[in-house]
Formats: structure tokens, sequence, C-alpha cells
């Protein structure tokens, strides 16, 4: 068993109420940090720990706070991001229903650290539920006295609000999430400047994913040195990944960074393998956004190295024959499934979901998903498949946010390493209507070797 | 430019008047317009829909130019700018869930509903539509059900018989 | 200037010049003049908050500043980007940027109706300049554009949103010249479109502008409209007593008769004194304006035919046959002119 920092207590029966979860030593952070440490102390267990972005972009946390702009007499600001909305990752949605108290204990020890006294957490609409555990959980850490005025007496203030989206991918981007968060479009804002320097309200905002606020808890409970120990390199601390697709145990796992990728998938303790005795055909690890890779290139690197779930590991080869560990949605597509079909459905999501302000993003995504249509359902030309290519070269790096590079690497990795199947689909077209393209040459024929 | 064909009346209750000032004051002074977003879902969750003459009321109230408000209820999908039925039935079609069947579970509610995507059933029940990864992606196909959006997942066709019918049999027993 | 500001060096595509602190790249490069100035298609100098949006001006920041000399990741957009002691620009002198504004032309295109032959812009369009100077010459979206119906925003405004390339210029115009902002940006990604929402007449002092600041013709002049194509007509700078704007507008002639009046237009077709409404739309007789000069016409326009002026390539394009290649059209196009 890997150790547990966030779920250590996660299936103890009625751990989303205060009660329950003081029982278990909860905001026992909040009272080490406020009555024995100064906010330059947490900063600098934060950056001891090398925690690193839970979100998706990896930025080391420390560094982030420490580029919070302090000019005297402006108020500053956490916003916490719970827009979770990349496909593939569900991992925010499940901690913030099963166990809230650790996002207010990871708020309140955050918020103290920058000097904020009203820290927001924005929660998508469509987690209505969640909203309404968050607001109980609020005022039960408000009943007990470590929210509102003079927390414990530390002569500390601090106000969490919970704030709805209302049905928009893009306010996951900091900066579409802090005009979302103002009531208007959710469009990202041209940077510079920064959040740091000027976010919500024009005022210094640090905006940070759930899991990484939650994950303050563990470092100042334990220390920062002591989170770093756990995980591999600079990739350090647990990680929560949510896997799904075609899995025998589909589900949230908080595993320590450096776990092998094939462990993960057969292991009894995680995935427990393919569902329905399937063989795996692809992966892709860390959210729609990052690139698919076939079966053999997911356990493996390309130089034959076993490839584990950290940061470096999955980047490993770089785009040609590597990923990224992303927001850590992890989705397995087993031999039945349709590569093209998918690369359609996530071109549609992305082409869906751009919020139209800059150019190449607004037609290059609503291009992509008409040529994929037209491959998909058989109107497609060998053609079609170069210029997919190109389209998605021509968004990629020249869009305001990186919605653009998030549409267009799913399309170029798909091309890449499953060029064949685009083939076929083209050259098949009657064909490809009735069946799909298989396993084809993607998947390593070795059975896993994984024993409990 | 949207042809408005219909709209309703709207008079906000002194309750709505006091959730909202609740909501208001989450934000600093000057920054009303943050309430926006969340006074739209209780107007939605009250009237249905976003009718224009709902969207005029919300930004009088916030004391913005309607066309903010429209520039918002435009941008978000969960806003729903024609009356749908009384339960909308948001099927996640996104990628996870479609390698676990969403595509089927669309399918058989269109066939079961007997109306189009957006469309409302003749009893005023029911509409649906296909809505972009809801992140319960581990427990697809997965549904959810406004004006709380209440999540229904592992989603087969006979849970989907059986949900349709319970809501069905609650309306009746009103 | 005052003397004592500071002055930042940089070098753009090779070329040095020194400009105040605080200047984007893109201006630094309009001092500089000549075929080494990005096109912008959404910034505009007089409005706010404008630029970054359409992409069509990024350049390669190949070195950030003496302090920080690494070049930056990404393309940036020159509009929105400022300088900094030491910055080394490229723009024409970059294959990646030339590639890159070539594909951005291309996205601006996918959705255009490309009906220029009825289009009252025509002659004046930034996105017909744009796409001679940078388009590719044949066509690779296959597939039905998106399309929008026309709508009459009041009898002076018609809004053609099809041709629209989502500049927001004229959002900023509302926001920042009228007292009410009554149009704005609806829906989003491609179905993204300027309009009132429901029907409704714009209304004030200065709405006319929009149709000055529009790169292309989304928004343009009811009561020009059809009247003649733009290069038929004659434009005169002209002035007059006005207690709500300047006064100063440019007229344009066919024969005797003003057919219509904007803004005056620099080079990079933006207008400095925004005008009212009632110069734009009421003032139609040559004894209501002082005439001033005939206005000069810029390269840019249609309207000085073949006026198109030789591409004068800085040395380097002349050494590097990579370069060569991928100015080849501009290169091609400048022969043909001699």
């Amino acid at each position: 068993m890997s150790r547990k920092l966030l779920y250590e207590h996660i299936n103890v029966p009625g751990i989303e109420t205060f009660e329950v979860y003081r029982q278990k030593g909860g905001y026992r952070a909040v009272e080490k940090a406020l009555s024995s440490m100064s906010p330059e102390d947490v900063l600098e267990e934060v950056k001891a720990s090398g925690l690193r972005g839970r979100g998706g972009a990896g930025f080391p946390t420390g560094m982030k706070w420490s580029f919070l702009a302090k000019p005297e007499g402006v108020p500053r600001h956490l916003v916490c991001n719970a827009d979770e909305s990349e496909p593939g990752t569900f991992k925010d949605r499940h901690l913030m229903t099963f166990i809230p108290h650790l996002l207010i204990e990871g708020m309140i020890i955050s918020s103290f650290a920058l000097g904020a006294k009203d820290s927001y957490i924005y929660v998508r609409g469509e987690m209505m539920p969640q909203i309404r555990i968050l607001e109980k959980a609020i005022a039960e850490a408000k009943e007990a006295g470590f929210l509102g005025e003079n927390i414990l007496g530390k002569g500390y203030d601090l106000e969490i609000h919970v704030s709805p989206g209302a049905g928009a991918y893009i306010c996951g981007e900091e900066t579409a999430l802090l005009e979302s968060l103002e009531g208007k479009r959710g469009n990202p804002r041209i940077k510079p400047p920064f959040p740091a320097v000027s976010g919500l309200y024009n005022r210094p905002t640090v905006v940070n994913n759930v899991e990484t606020i939650s994950a303050t808890v563990p470092i100042i409970n334990d220390g920062g040195e002591e989170y770093a120990k756990v995980g591999e390199g600079r990739s350090t601390g647990t990680k929560l990944i949510s896997a799904c697709g075609n899995l025998k145990k589909p589900g949230v796992y908080e595993i320590e960074m450096g776990l092998s990728v094939e462990e993960f998938i057969y292991s009894d303790e995680y995935c427990g393998g393919i569902a329905r005795g399937k063989q795996l055909k692809a992966v892709v690890a860390g959210g729609s956004s990052v690139p698919i890779l076939p079966a053999n290139l997911i356990t493996t690197t390309a130089n034959g190295e076993k490839r584990l779930m950290t940061y470096e590991s999955l980047a490993e080869g770089g785009f040609e024959t590597g990923t990224m560990l992303g927001s850590g949605g992890f989705i397995a597509f087993d031999e039945d499934q349709c590569i093209v079909r998918n690369t359609l459905n996530f071109a549609r999501f992305y082409a869906h979901e751009s919020c139209g302000q800059c150019s190449p993003c607004r037609e290059g995504t609503f291009w992509l998903d008409k040529v994929l249509y037209d491959i998909e359902y058989g109107k497609g030309s060998q053609s079609d498949i170069d210029l997919l290519v190109n389209i998605a070269h021509n968004i990629e790096g020249n869009t305001i946010c990186p919605l653009g590079d998030a549409a267009a690497w799913p399309v170029a990795s798909a091309v890449r390493h499953f060029r064949e199947e685009f083939e076929w689909h083209i050259s098949h077209p009657e064909e490809a209507q009735t069946r799909n393209f298989g396993v084809g040459p993607y998947a390593d024929p070795l059975v896993s070797t994984v024993t409990e | 430019m949207l042809k408005v064909t219909e709209n309703q009346e709207v008079n906000f209750s002194e309750e709505m008047l006091a959730q909202f000032g609740e909501i208001v004051s989450h934000y600093p002074e000057g920054r009303e317009k943050s309430a926006l977003l969340p006074i739209m879902h209780l107007v939605q969750k009250e009237y249905g829909w976003m009718s224009v003459n709902a969207m005029d009321k919300i930004a009088e109230y916030l004391n913005l130019q309607s066309i903010e408000v429209y520039e918002v209820a435009t941008f978000y999908t969960m806003f729903h700018l024609s009356p749908k039925g009384k339960y909308v039935l948001d099927i996640c079609r996104t990628g996870p869930c479609c390698l676990v069947g969403a595509e089927k579970i669309m399918e058989h509610i269109e066939k079961t509903l007997g109306v189009k995507e957006g469309e409302v059933t003749e009893d005023g029940l029911f509409s649906w539509r296909g809505v972009e990864c809801i992140a319960a992606c581990g427990f697809g196909p997965v549904l959810q059900i406004g004006p709380e959006y209440t999540f229904y997942e592992n989603l087969t066709v006979e849970k989907v018989d059986q949900l349709i019918a319970e809501l069905r049999k609650k309306e009746q027993e009103k | 200037m005052a003397e004592n500001e500071k002055k930042i060096k940089i070098k753009i595509d090779g070329i040095p010049t020194e400009v105040p602190e605080g200047t984007t790249i893109l201006n630094a490069a309009r001092q500089i003049g000549g075929e080494i100035v990005p096109p912008a298609m959404c910034y505009y100098t007089s409005l706010e908050e404008t630029g970054g949006k359409c992409r069509t001006c990024l350049v390669k920041v190949s070195k950030g500043s003496d302090q920080n000399p690494k070049p930056m990741p990404k393309l940036v957009p020159s509009c929105r980007t400022t300088v900094m002691e030491g910055m080394e620009v490229e723009n024409i002198t970059n294959p990646d940027v030339l590639e890159a504004r070539k594909g951005v032309v291309e996205f601006l295109l996918i959705n255009h109706p490309l009906d220029c032959p009825v289009c009252d812009q025509a002659g004046e369009c930034d996105l017909q300049d744009l796409s001679y100077e940078h388009g590719l010459q044949e066509t690779r979206f296959n597939y039905v554009k998106r399309t929008f119906e026309r709508i009459d925003i009041g009898d002076k405004i018609q809004l053609h949103m099809n041709r629209c390339i989502m500049c927001y210029r004229c959002l900023y115009v509302a926001d920042q010249l009228t007292e009410k902002r009554e149009h704005g940006v609806l829906f989003r990604g491609v179905k993204s479109e300027i309009s009132t929402y429901i029907e409704k007449a714009l209304d004030s002092d200065f709405i006319g502008n929009v149709i000055d600041v529009c790169p292309v013709g989304a928004l343009t002049d009811r009561t020009f409209r059809f009247k003649n194509r733009v290069w038929f007509t004659k434009p005169v700078n002209a002035h007059r007593e006005c207690d709500k704007c300047s006064g100063n507008v440019t007229l344009w002639y066919k024969g005797e008769e003003v057919l219509r009046v904007t803004g005056r237009k620099d080079e990079y077709a933006e207008v400095h004194e925004f005008i009212c409404d009632t110069c734009r739309f009421d003032k139609k007789k040559t004894s209501d304006w002082v005439i001033e000069s005939p206005k000069k016409v810029q390269h840019t326009s249609v309207i000085a035919s073949n006026h198109y002026e030789e591409l004068k390539p800085p040395s380097v394009i002349k050494e590097n046959k990579k370069l060569q290649e991928s100015n080849k059209e501009q290169l091609s196009r400048s022969e043909r002119y001699k």
C-alpha cells in the first residue's frame, strides 16, 4: 500500500462532517500555522515540499506564491480553481464531495500564507451538490472558530466564499476564471499582467487547484521536507489520479508519485487491469489535452525504461514518444475503441469550449472538428490527414491561452501514433462504419508481469 | 441575434431579493457584477429559463446594461435561452463517457422521451441534451438533472427507464 | 516628448531604434516604418485595451532584454508586448513568424464570405490587404461557412456579421465613447457574434465610429450603402465648427456630391480624432464644410491602384535562402510591380 497524504481517512464514515474530520486530526495544520508560524514560514514549507500545481501545468506552488505582489493597502486574494472540467479528470469533485474540510483547511493555511482575507472557491456550476457541501463545511468551520474574525484568537481574519460557474471549460484557465468570478464572460485575459500582480478586481491574486491547496495540509502537518521525501525526483508527494475508460476499477486513486504506469493499470490495488478481459490499445494519461499514447509507449518509454507516474517520466521522449501528467485524468482505451472517433469527440469538445476571442483557436478548433467529422463518417480524403496536422500546427503556440494547445495536441498526437488507423478509415469508408480498426500494431503483446 | 418568440412575467419575490442581497454581500463594494452568475442560477431555478424579461430585471437589480447579462447568458451553457421541460436531463457526451456507452444512453433517452435534443415533451416534463464533460468520468455514463444538478452515475438503459418512470410518478402524485 | 524620458534601445529585424519606455513592439516598428511593421487587425491605438486577439501581429522575440537575453518561448503579439532594453525582435526575418501569420490569415478567411464584389468595404478593407499580402492562393477549407443574418442596427448602421473577424474594436468604441454599450458579443467560439440580442437600434452621438474602426465590411454606413465603389470616390480633408467633436473629417466625393463622411484615417487605417454622428451622417453638403486639401492616399488602399510599393527587403533577407523562400510571395509581387 502506498502512503496516503490526502486520502488517509477518506473511507471513515462521516469524514465529510467537521466533527469526524476534527476527530481524525483535522485542522491541526491550521492550529500549527496560526500559532507557531509566520506567513513566510508557511511559504518556506511549501517551497521545501516541492509541491507543483495539480491542475495541469505542474508549476511549483511555492514559486507561484512568491511572485504575489504585496503593495501597501491593496487587498490580496486566494482563489481556488474548482472548475474541474478537463475530460478524464474528476478528482476535485471527488475530494470536495467526500472530504470537503480538507480543502477548507488548505484554504485557511494558504490564505494565511498569502495574507488574503477574502478567499474564493470558484466551483463549476454543474457541481451544485458540491457547492452545497462546501457551504455547509464553511459554516461548520466558522462555527468552530476556524473562519471569520480573529481565528483561534490569533488575530487573523478570513472569509471563504463559494462562487459558481455556469458551464464553460475555459473558466478553468486562471484568467478566464477571474473574469467569470467578476461576473463576465469567461474570456482569458491577455498576459501580462499576470494575476500575481493584477488578478481578481485588479488586485494581486493567486489561483490554485483544489488538490494543490489541499496538499498544503499534510505539508504543514509533517513539514515540507517530509512531504518531499514522498515521490520521485522533482515529482514530490502524492497525486490524485482519476482513472476512467475501459478499466476494471475506474475511480480516484491517491498514488505516491513514482509508481509505475504498469502497476497503476494492472495491479489490484489500483485499476485492476482492462475491463472485460480486453487488451489495452491506448492511454491519455493526463486529461484530454495531453498527447495520446499507444499502449506500447505508455508502460515503457521509447528507450525501453519503465514509465513512471511522474511529471518527468510521462514526458520522457517529448512530443515524439511521450506525454504529460497534466491533471492526472487517466483514460484507458481498449481494443474495441476507435481512435478516429475519439479524436473527433475531443475536437468537437474543444470547438464547443473555445471562447472565440482569438482567431487561431476560434477558427482552428472549428476546422479540426469539420475535417475529423468527414474522416469519421467516410467522407475524408488522404490529404486530410496532413491537413489536420497542419491546422493543429498553426493553432499551437499562437493563441491567447493554452486552450489552443489543448485542442491541437490530441489531434497531432493521434495522427502521429495512429496514422494507419486514420488512413484505413479513409481508404475503407464503408467498412469503417461497421467495425473498428482494432488494436492494430499499437499494443505491447507482452502480458502484464505485475504480481501482487 | 436571437429571435425572441416567448417571454414571461418576472417579479422577484421578497425572499428572492433577500437571497440576492446575501449573494451580493460576498463580493467587495462596487463589484456587485460578481453576483451575476449566482443570481442567474437562482432566477433560472425559479423561472425555468432565461427570458429577456428575467435578464432585464437582473440587469436592473445589479445596475448593469442588459447587454452585459445577455453576453453572459449566451456564453455559459447552463443557462436556457428558451423554455425547457421541468426536468432537463444533461447527459455527458464527452470522450470518456462515450468509451463506456454514453452514445447508446443518449439514443435511448431520445427514443424514450420521443423528443429531439433541446425540445420539450408534450406534457412539459422533460427535455434532454448532450453536455460536455461533467467531471464524473470514472462513473460514466452519467447524467444530471437541474435545478439541483443531482448526478446519476453508471447509467444503463434500465436505470434510465427507472429514473424517468420515477420522475413521472412523482409528478402524477402531486 | 520630455527630454529626460527614458529611452529604450531595441532592434526589429536588425534595424535599431530608440523608443520611450512602455512602447509596444508594434508601435516601435511603426516608428521605423516600412515592410517590417507587423499587420494589425484588432489593435487600435486610440482605443484602450484593444489588441491581442487577432494574432496577425505575432512576432518572435529572439532576445528578451540585455538583462535576460533568453528568447521568449512562443511568438508574442507585438501590439501587447512592451519593449525592454536590448530586446531583439524578428518579424519578416523569421520564417516561423511568417508561417504563423499565413496560418492566421487563413483562419480569418475560412469563415469569411469573400463577398468582396458586393461589399462596401472593398478597396479599403484591412482583411483584403492582409490576405493579398500574406495569404495562401488556394483554399483548403471545403465546408459550409458559418452564417448569420444581416441586421440593421438603427437606420444608419448595418451589421453584416458574416464578415466580422471578432476584433472587438466596436465594443471598445461603445464602452469608451458612448454613455452606454448596447451591443456586445453573444454566444462563444465560432458561434460568437456581435449583436444586440434582441432587435435594437444603437443610438448615441458617437456610435457611428464603429463604422470607422471596423477593419472589414461588418459594420458599414447605411447612408453610403451601394452608392459607389470606394476607389471611384475622391477623399478630401475638411473641417467644420462642431460643439460635439473636433469636426476634422474626410469627405468622400463623387463629382460634386459628398457620398459619405468619415474620420481621418492614418496610414494604419486608424482614426485618432473620433467624429460625432451629426458630422458623419447629417452634414453632406460641401457648404457644411471648410475644405482643406485632398487626403494623401496610402499604399494600403486600392484607391491608389497600382501604388503598391516595392518590397525593400532588409539585406539580411537577400543573403538568406530560407528567408527568401518565406518571403517568396511578397518578393515576386514586387517583381510584378517593377
